[in-house]
């Protein structure tokens, strides 16, 4: 029972993972970009469709991910190359994102899709208890773990990461230093665009094996806010991610046993959860202060 | 070939009349390829989706009744996104002014007064108002992101709506469906012509508009609001405060947003039911940029707006597409607007690889 | 080409017509520039003189419209910082190109070779920085760090790519004359080393002092080159201004009214992780009295001016008395009621919108102290802006406010025009007390003498001032007594003639009266700056 609970937050925790650590890197770089949810829906639907199509949930997920990852690059080229404003730019790929996702899906509207299935390493997964859990998931797990684990790094040890950071830090001395700003920004956005393509693909490929429309379901703006929960740092963004999935297998359980509580109460569960939790975060000025990177947001214009 | 941008010594105010159509334009021409894309004849699609709904008075009638809250959201958003404060939550205080300007009808239907009507008005107002005053105290309070609190209070909002008209509110003779008994006659909101649906609420739409209109052009209150929004440091030098500017902004928006949830329940509904909005407060964040956040732009573009909400209901029935492909439309002009806008404050330059190889030597 | 082969040969880095231009504006137009090795050279010039363009396109962060750059004999072009780098070029920028986020090492490794091992960076920066003597713990984060600090992590990171030629910009601008003399210092070791040094200043004493020869540059082109040496600062400042400058004239018998402003024992938190905590400062000022504030960037100046502004109200109302009333606890329109101004540092954004025209930023400032002249409506506060349109004119005529068109953005002035406007929308109000903070920061030399004149003619019209500022030079010109802040503590007032540079630097360091220091320093002969 317990063991088959931890498979269910597993699988709600992971494509918040994803998109989460995704979005973490693109902010790191200094855009915020709050189109998570248009390119998680995007990922979604063109997983979704290249599975059904090819039969092949391995091709769905590349097709997510690329599908995230150009969907993103509509971002990049109006916020990195016409400076437009990083917050309206945002909402307009989550508002187009929804749009044509429902517009793709239109026709695999109750379609029976096909699940992803788990990868089940051999002796490891024979580990009483933990190896079920850990070692006989699907792909997007391994990947999830793979992700805090190689971002880390990325962020924290190596030379490329020391500019992304920069960057984030401060885009006028790092254009001064010669660092390209644009560029790497461009590539920051699409890895998280490809990320929340990622997060969209278990969506329709794991989670609920089927095309909805809107199902990403808000699940784009939690990660937004995993990002600040986890003061843009990756391990805490896999911890955070993991609460969130439990408070959601938790009301979908709680559900289930009809505790007399109203299913639209705890429905509303992970968005209340979200709030508190954003404001225990945000509460402590100082330390939002000190982790944000300092250039979030901020159009930035080389002079020539 | 690369793209470069020249910052102009002033705002292009020729390019901020155009920008908004051009950006209209190049919608249109994605529209065409879209409908080509999807194999249907682009000329009468677009003519279908844009001109045959202006044709006929009563779908001028219904381009009000839709062309209504997207006003009323959108010139308080504009507010809110000229100081800086982006609420991005009007669906969900739009769904919780339409609840509790309901209570009244639902709670007391043979409440037969003249008085009804005006209080569930302003219940309406106060419980937008009240639910947008959340993320206002949360970010002046705890200094909590107001876009991301804003937008997890549409999906409660939704949530305690759901639970409202399939629980306590639902109408006992109703057939089990999830929806509150019709409102008495008292509690309609009744029609400003006698030639079609358009209810009141598109002249509080535009009566609201031009309010704000008058607030940002000619009053201090306006000064404040684009003091604040550009610089909040000035804004305190000049004795402004930006924490009160927050709950301004959030209050007068969330009020309006309210104001058109319970205009269209009783003005266009006639009860609460589930699902009460084709997703208005989001299209009305459409509706501001594309008015430039100016209230007399806004009434042009909530009228556009309107227009691909009609357009999609005319050609699914007409050409047989989705109605889905309107929000398409949406997000593109919305797109093709923030674009657009780039030309006010940059003068855009293509270089090729030849001409700059040129410019070295 | 115009220059002999010799003398290209003898040169490190030669430039011969440099230009660039910004859509219509030349910002540089065919600037010649010879630098020798083991030379320092001086790139004088006032601010928008094309100083910072100039370096700029040296070290590959603008491409120039057209001319060439000729090092070691080789025409070529740096397209980018790295290969100015690879070339032998290092650059310490004016604003530090550093990330606060960041740590020491981290900083350094941004502008290495990619393979060195952040260990071997930092052991490598501790080891050259101790030999130059230029302290530094390489692991400590750099939002942590005094200004002082911050520059010689520019110089250590110039310093490790082992540069034929080093580009200083305004260096000491930010530093006590101790810390300047040490700075001399470290430069002098890199002339011995055959090292050349770009050294770009507005400060002729110190040019004067340390250059070998100099280049001055004015309005984008080169109106001199010359031996600094040879020169007296009056000829320097004549080729760097063009005209001669108006000196700033004071009468020195102006007699002393009442107390104006009154602060006692006023302590102040510091309000976030990077800002200073205000500790026990008192200070009267008294009419017709100019209180000039010295210190260096960073050691409360922008707390005090909060403070004193009221933009940051203190707890304890009878802290701050403006013109004998207890004005703690009221925010900034209610001391500008009283007869307070105030002049904040940060033009953009602060003393001014830049996104907002003229007549909107004098209501900025006046919306509440004039409300009678520029509202109306009662409640509703209608905008007059016919009569804001009218002030705004005798503004700019009465401060001399140069600008294009008849209204037009703030952020389309220059940086002296503006200021001038904001001065002037300030002493429009002929206020009994004004606080301005870093009055010709970033300001032409006209502009700059034109609003100090002003200054001292308010105080001698009978009200009170306090100028903060980092400048010396302008502090002497029109100050009648000097504090010096520190850490958030300020020093006891002293007469302007009874305290020595020497004095103020060490004050500014942050050793006080209490530690008893003599007058002159006998350890440190070449600092005597003429004054």
């Amino acid at each position: 029972m317990f063991e088959a609970i931890l498979l269910t937050v597993i699988t709600a925790a992971t494509p918040l993972v994803i998109a989460a650590l995704g979005e973490l890197v693109t902010e790191r770089a200094g855009v915020l970009n709050l189109g998570v949810e248009g390119m998680m829906i995007m990922g979604a639907v063109c997983a979704f469709a290249a599975t059904q199509m090819t039969g092949s949930p391995y091709i769905g997920i590349v097709a997510g991910i690329v599908g995230g990852g150009l969907f993103s690059l509509l971002f990049g080229f109006l916020t990195l190359t016409l400076v437009a404003n990083q917050v309206a730019t945002g909402l307009a790929l989550t508002i187009l994102g929804l749009g044509i996702s429902g517009q793709l899906g239109e026709s695999f509207v109750g379609q029976p899709g096909i699940k992803l299935q788990p990868i089940v390493i051999p002796l490891l997964s024979d580990i009483p208890f933990f190896g079920r859990v850990l070692f006989a998931q699907d792909l997007t797990f391994y990947l999830s773990i793979a992700l805090v684990i190689g971002i880390n790094w990325f962020l924290f040890k190596s030379r490329r990461g020391l500019k992304l950071r920069a960057i984030g830090d401060n885009h006028g001395s790092a254009h001064a230093l010669g660092i390209n700003v644009i560029r790497t920004r461009y590539l920051a956005v699409l890895f998280g665009g490809a990320c929340a393509g990622l997060a969209g693909a278990q969506l329709s490929l794991v989670y609920t094996p089927q095309w909805v429309e809107n199902m990403s379901a808000g699940r784009g703006w939690i990660a937004l806010a995993l990002v600040v929960f986890a003061s843009w740092r990756p391990w805490r963004v896999l911890a955070g991610g993991y609460l969130f999935g439990a408070v959601t297998i938790g009301q979908l359980h709680a559900q289930a046993f009809g505790i007399g509580i109203p299913s639209q109460v705890l429905s509303a569960l992970p968005y209340v959860a979200t709030i508190v939790v954003l404001i225990i975060i945000s509460h402590n000025r100082r330390t939002t202060l000190i982790n944000t990177p300092a250039s979030l947001g901020k159009a930035f214009v080389p002079d020539r | 070939m690369r793209i470069e941008l020249q910052k102009r010594a002033r705002v292009s105010t020729l390019f901020s009349v155009l920008s908004p159509l051009l950006a209209l334009v190049l919608t249109l021409i994605g529209g065409a390829i879209l409908f080509w894309a999807l194999g249907k004849n682009p000329g009468s699609a677009l003519y279908s989706f844009f001109i045959e709904p202006l044709l006929e008075v009563w779908s001028l009638h219904e381009l009000a009744v839709k062309a209504a809250p997207l006003i009323l959201i959108a010139v308080g958003l504009s507010i809110c996104y000229r100081s800086n404060n982006w609420n991005i939550g009007a669906e969900g205080q739009f769904t919780i002014g339409a609840i509790t300007g309901s209570i009244l009808p639902v709670l007391y239907p043979e409440w037969h007064s003249p008085m009804i009507l005006p209080l569930m008005l302003l219940m309406g107002i106060a419980g937008g108002a009240l639910y947008a005053g959340i993320p206002a105290l949360l970010k002046t309070r705890f200094n909590t992101n107001e876009i991301l609190t804003s937008l997890m209070l549409v999906y409660i909002a939704q949530l305690f709506l759901d639970w409202l008209v399939r629980g306590p509110w639902r109408d006992p003779q109703g057939y089990n469906f999830p929806q509150t008994k019709s409102f008495q006659i008292e509690a309609v909101l009744p029609e400003m012509l006698a030639s079609g649906r358009a209810h009141w609420g598109f002249a509080f739409a535009i009566i609201a508009a031009v309010a704000l209109w008058f607030m940002m052009r000619f009053m201090l209150k306006g000064f404040e609001v684009q003091v604040l929004g550009q610089s909040e440091r000035a804004g305190r030098f000049a004795g402004f405060s930006a924490r009160r500017m927050v709950w301004f902004s959030m209050l007068v928006s969330g009020g309006l947003a309210g104001l058109a949830g319970i205009s269209e329940v009783s003005g266009s509904i006639g009860h609460v039911q589930p699902s009460i909005s084709p997703g208005y407060g989001f299209t009305a964040i459409i509706v501001a940029f594309l008015g430039r956040l100016n209230p007399l732009g806004i009434i042009a573009s909530g009228l556009v707006l309107a227009l691909t909400y009609l357009g999609g209901e005319a050609a699914q029935l007409s050409i047989g597409i989705s109605d889905k492909v309107s929000r398409v439309f949406q997000g593109l002009l919305l797109f093709f607007v923030l674009s657009c806008d780039t030309l006010i404050h940059y003068r855009i330059r293509l270089i090729f690889a030849g001409s700059q190889a040129e410019a070295k030597g | 080409m115009t220059f002999s082969e010799s003398e290209q040969a003898a040169s490190l880095l030669s430039v011969r017509g440099l230009t660039k231009l910004f859509g219509d504006f030349a910002a540089c137009s065919g600037i010649d520039l010879d630098i020798a090795p083991g030379e320092i050279h001086a790139l004088l010039g006032e601010n928008g003189a094309g100083k910072s363009t100039l370096v700029k396109m040296l070290f590959g962060v603008l491409q120039p419209s057209g001319g060439q750059i000729v090092w070691q004999g080789n025409p070529l072009t740096i397209g980018s910082p790295g290969e100015a780098r690879q070339l032998g070029i290092g650059m310490v920028f004016q604003h530090f190109s550093l990330f606060e986020a960041l740590t020491v090492a981290e900083n350094i490794a941004l502008s290495l070779d990619p393979k060195t091992p952040l260990a071997k960076i930092a052991e490598e920066a501790a080891s050259l920085s101790k030999a130059y003597g230029l302290p530094l713990d390489p692991y400590a984060h750099v939002a942590d760090l005094s200004v002082g600090e911050r520059q010689r992590i520019e110089i250590v990171r110039a310093l490790l790519q082992n540069p034929k030629l080093i580009i200083l910009d305004e260096p000491t601008s930010v530093l006590t004359p101790q810390e300047a003399d040490r700075l001399f210092e470290t430069l002098f070791k890199l002339k011995s080393e055959g090292r050349s040094v770009l050294y770009i200043s507005h400060r002729l004493e110190e040019v004067r002092r340390i250059c070998d020869r100099a280049t001055v540059l004015r309005h984008g082109k080169v109106t001199g080159a010359c031996d600094p040496r040879q020169e007296t600062p009056a000829s320097l400042a004549r080729m760097m201004v063009g005209t001669e400058v108006a000196a700033v004239h004071r009468d020195e018998t102006v007699a002393l009214g009442d107390v104006q402003l009154d602060v006692t024992d006023l302590t102040v938190k510091a309000r976030s992780p990077f800002a200073v905590s205000l500790k026990n400062i008192s200070m009267r000022v008294r009419a017709g009295e100019i209180l000039a504030i010295a210190g260096i960037a960073g050691n409360g100046q922008s707390e005090l001016f909060d403070a004193l502004s009221g933009e940051y109200p203190v707890a304890d109302d009878d802290r701050i008395k403006v013109r004998g009333k207890s004005v703690g606890r009221t925010g900034i329109n209610g001391r500008r009621l009283l007869g307070a101004s105030f002049v904040p540092e940060e033009r953009h954004g602060h003393a001014a919108v830049p996104g907002m025209s003229l007549t909107d930023n004098l209501l900025l400032a006046r919306s509440q102290p004039d409300r009678k002249a520029f509202l109306s409506g009662g409640l509703a506060s209608i905008v007059r802006s016919g009569a804001i349109r009218l002030a705004t004119k005798r503004i700019c005529q009465q401060m001399d406010v140069r600008k294009s068109g008849e209204n037009p953005l703030a952020g389309s002035l220059s940086g002296g025009n503006l200021q001038k406007f904001v001065v002037g929308r300030e002493l429009d109000r002929q206020p009994s007390i004004m606080i301005v903070n870093q009055p010709t920061w970033g300001v032409d030399a006209g502009a700059a003498s034109r609003i100090r004149q002003a200054l001292i003619d308010l105080a001698k019209s009978g009200s009170a001032v306090v100028v903060i500022s980092q400048d010396l030079d302008e502090i002497f010109e029109v100050a009648t007594n000097i504090a010096v802040i520190s850490e958030g503590k300020l020093s006891e007032p002293h007469p302007v003639g009874s305290l020595s540079l020497e004095r103020i630097g060490l004050m500014m360091g942050g050793i006080h009266e209490s530690h008893s220091i003599p007058d002159a320093m006998p350890s440190s002969p070449e600092a005597t700056h003429a004054h």
